[in-house]
């Protein structure tokens, strides 16, 4: 910190020998390195982002591809870790055993693994769309009403009122059935017609970007207001002021870089929710199109044998798990490192 | 107060009118209508039923006549004979003087159409107590572990209690009930028989699904405790209670805690009033009968009255609980006052 404020008066002073300045985020870079479990989660993610590139060649088998004779077959270990699921040919058994699936077949024979590495493309999807709808939408409200305050910022925050007064998943049901069935069967060359065609062409996921982004665009909204409030009034938005920059300028130039610390952290942190919104959707059937895997599919399809084939539901879960856990603790680590109150600590 | 009171009520109503009148375009907006069918009924009946339920009037009229049907007080004579259509939440029998029979009816939420013979209040009925036990039970689970946890982890800082206490929570915020719903059922109540997997009426039958629920919320009231208790300890009063020679505990407990709940308390209302109006996943997990699977069921139904009846009951459960939230806020610090 003592580095970085010699370095600005550097232009004043003027030092003979420069000492290399720490910029906050370096700091924070700093900071976040030392933390064990953020870069757990880090790993995790770059893992699961590797995973999601290269599922065409990792994954075992093509992830639509039933073999009906394998429905809900296993290998040997699985039915070792659930010792419910008996073999066929002890008493009582009824899992064919197959050690073609390394986590075993869902009830259409397809295999486990596959679905779950090609699954993962959809839950990072998810976790890095959700956001920027988010972003551009709370950013975009919290921006304006913060800085214009008056009238503007009181419709503004009456209408994050109101969005905050509607139950998030109902709204979000009702929008997804109204983009799933309201877009369908439109005459080509219309606006709705080819926003269908992107949706179809994504296997259901823009309609499930865009559910999440218009129900999750508040708390950014509010942060970003909050923010503002609090920053527009420091002594170098005035300077700026007076020096004749424009509003535009003031808004992007110097009042956007001082709130991007909360507005990351915030995000991160939202990402679990995101992609639990996802697995929620396709849990209910409004997800993304089927036979696209999506870990909340998934696990729908798994709940419904669960006391017969454990695995079924119970691998996605932990799957779905992993990712989540890893952003939460990437955005836990974050936050300790780009929050200005923890600045100076160390 | 009472001001404070009359305009919170007066803001409810505000926002339950804006989020009916939104649902309500919405809903319509969706095509399909609840008598859609795969196989396509005749014309003719498709009309009688929507003559039937008012659907052929022109949508303005319809949404009236639903919000008429809700808030509009009725005073009935003689018996009427029990319909879906007429069925209301509230009826006070009026004295002899007033007519033969007289009855005041109120609330009204409208017929289903899944069904011929029952109401959206029937499902109510039936349902909301359900959700009702299960998200007192989950909040209960919630508030048990995570307000303790918290407070553990704030008041020994920086220890292991602190960053176990922080890494079991972060883990819980991981475990939505997606996660949680599948591998509590199997491992308690398939592969240990230790409760029943399924099924409704008995204690025993809640304890999984309110840990399922609970879990993932008790995770986000400890790290609320937390950082809300830290602030709270820097605070002078804190140092003067302390100065003054209270035991540790009596500082904890009468001052500490007392301050730190207050932004928990925020929480626990939105909360409460999700967990009750029912969580879909665990209900579908568990075979519970609530409120959850019409949240679902009516929107692909088109059953329009479900629709609206779930979402207004649920934020109107909402608008409640956070009036009920600012009103415990300053009970809890009388620095609050509403004037």
């Amino acid at each position: 910190m003592a580095v970085a404020e010699k370095q600005s008066f550097g232009s004043v002073v003027r030092i003979e020998h420069p000492v290399r300045g720490e910029s906050l985020w370096m700091d924070s870079w700093r900071r976040l390195r030392r933390n064990k479990a953020a870069l757990l989660g880090a790993f995790i993610i770059l893992i699961n982002i590797l995973v999601a590139i290269f599922a065409d060649s990792l994954a075992p088998k093509p992830f639509d591809r039933q073999v009906l004779a394998d429905n809900n077959a296993a290998p040997l270990w699985v039915t070792q870790v659930f010792p419910t699921m008996i073999p066929r040919g002890e008493t009582g058994g009824y899992i064919t055993i197959s050690e073609d699936y390394p986590l075993g077949a869902d009830g259409l024979g397809r295999d486990l693994l596959s679905r779950i590495i090609y699954g993962s493309r959809v839950s990072l999807l998810v976790a890095l769309v959700g956001p920027t709808f988010a972003l551009a939408l709370g950013l975009l409200v919290g921006l304006t009403a913060g800085y214009a305050g008056g009238w503007i910022d009181n419709l503004l925050m009456r209408i994050v009122d109101l969005m905050y007064a509607f139950p998030t998943l109902l709204l979000i049901i009702l929008l997804m059935a109204f983009f799933r069935l309201g877009f369908e069967n439109l005459q080509p060359g219309t606006f709705g017609y080819t926003i269908n065609q992107i949706d179809r062409a994504s296997g259901g996921l823009l309609f499930v970007f865009i559910g999440i982004g218009v129900t999750s665009w508040m708390n950014m909204a509010r942060l970003v207001r909050g923010q503002v409030l609090s920053i527009r009034e420091k002594e170098y938005i005035e300077a700026a002021r007076s020096l004749g920059t424009s509003t535009g300028g003031i808004m992007f130039r110097h009042i956007l870089p001082n709130i991007l610390g909360p507005v990351i952290v915030a995000e991160t942190l939202a990402i679990p929710q995101y992609i639990s919104f996802e697995a929620f959707l396709s849990f209910i059937g409004l997800g993304v199109n089927p036979p696209t895997p999506s870990w909340g599919g998934m696990i729908a399809e798994g709940a419904r044998g669960i006391s017969s084939y454990p695995n079924q539901a119970i691998f996605p879960a932990i799957a779905l798990f992993l990712i989540m856990f890893a952003f939460n603790f990437l955005g836990d680590g974050l936050r300790d490192a780009l929050d200005p109150r923890m600045r100076g600590v160390d | 107060m009472a001001q404070f009171l009359l305009r919170r009520l007066l803001g409810m109503f505000a926002v339950l009118f804006v989020v009916s009148l939104i649902t309500f375009l919405l809903m319509h907006a969706i095509p399909g209508g609840p008598f859609s069918r795969e196989k396509p009924l005749p014309e003719a009946t498709i009309a009688l039923l929507n003559e039937k339920y008012n659907l052929d009037a022109p949508i303005h009229i319809q949404y009236l006549d639903y919000v008429g049907d809700i808030i509009i007080p009725r005073v009935t004579y003689g018996r009427i004979p029990p319909s879906a259509s007429e069925d209301y939440l509230i009826n006070i029998s009026l004295p002899a003087f007033m007519g033969d029979e007289a009855v005041l009816r109120w609330v009204n939420f409208g017929p289903t159409y899944g069904s011929r013979s029952r109401s959206v209040n029937d499902i109510f009925r039936e349902s909301l107590p359900v959700s009702f036990q299960l998200g007192v039970a989950a909040m209960a689970v919630a508030m048990a572990v995570g307000i303790p946890l918290g407070t553990m982890a704030a008041l020994k800082r920086n220890t292991i209690f602190d960053y176990a206490g922080m890494g079991v929570a972060v883990f819980g915020v991981s475990l939505p009930v997606i996660i949680t719903a599948p591998v509590l059922q199997y491992l308690f109540g398939v592969q240990w028989k230790a409760l029943p997997p399924t099924g409704w009426g008995e204690i025993r039958h809640m304890i999984l699904p309110a840990f399922a629920l609970g879990f993932v919320n008790s995770a986000l009231i400890a790290r609320l405790t937390r950082a809300s208790l830290l602030q709270v300890m820097n605070e002078d009063y804190i140092r003067t209670a302390r100065a003054k020679g209270l035991s540790e505990r009596m500082v904890v407990i009468g001052h500490a805690v007392k301050n730190g709940i207050i932004p928990v308390v925020t929480i626990l209302g939105p909360l409460f009033a999700v967990l009750v109006t029912g969580s879909f996943v665990v209900e579908t997990f568990f075979g519970i009968p609530g409120m959850g699977r019409y949240f679902v069921t009516s929107i692909r139904g088109r059953d329009y009255p479900v629709i609206m009846g779930t979402i207004l009951l649920f934020a109107a459960f909402i608008s409640i609980a956070n009036t009920i939230v600012d009103i415990v806020y300053a009970w809890l610090d009388p620095r609050i006052r509403y004037d």
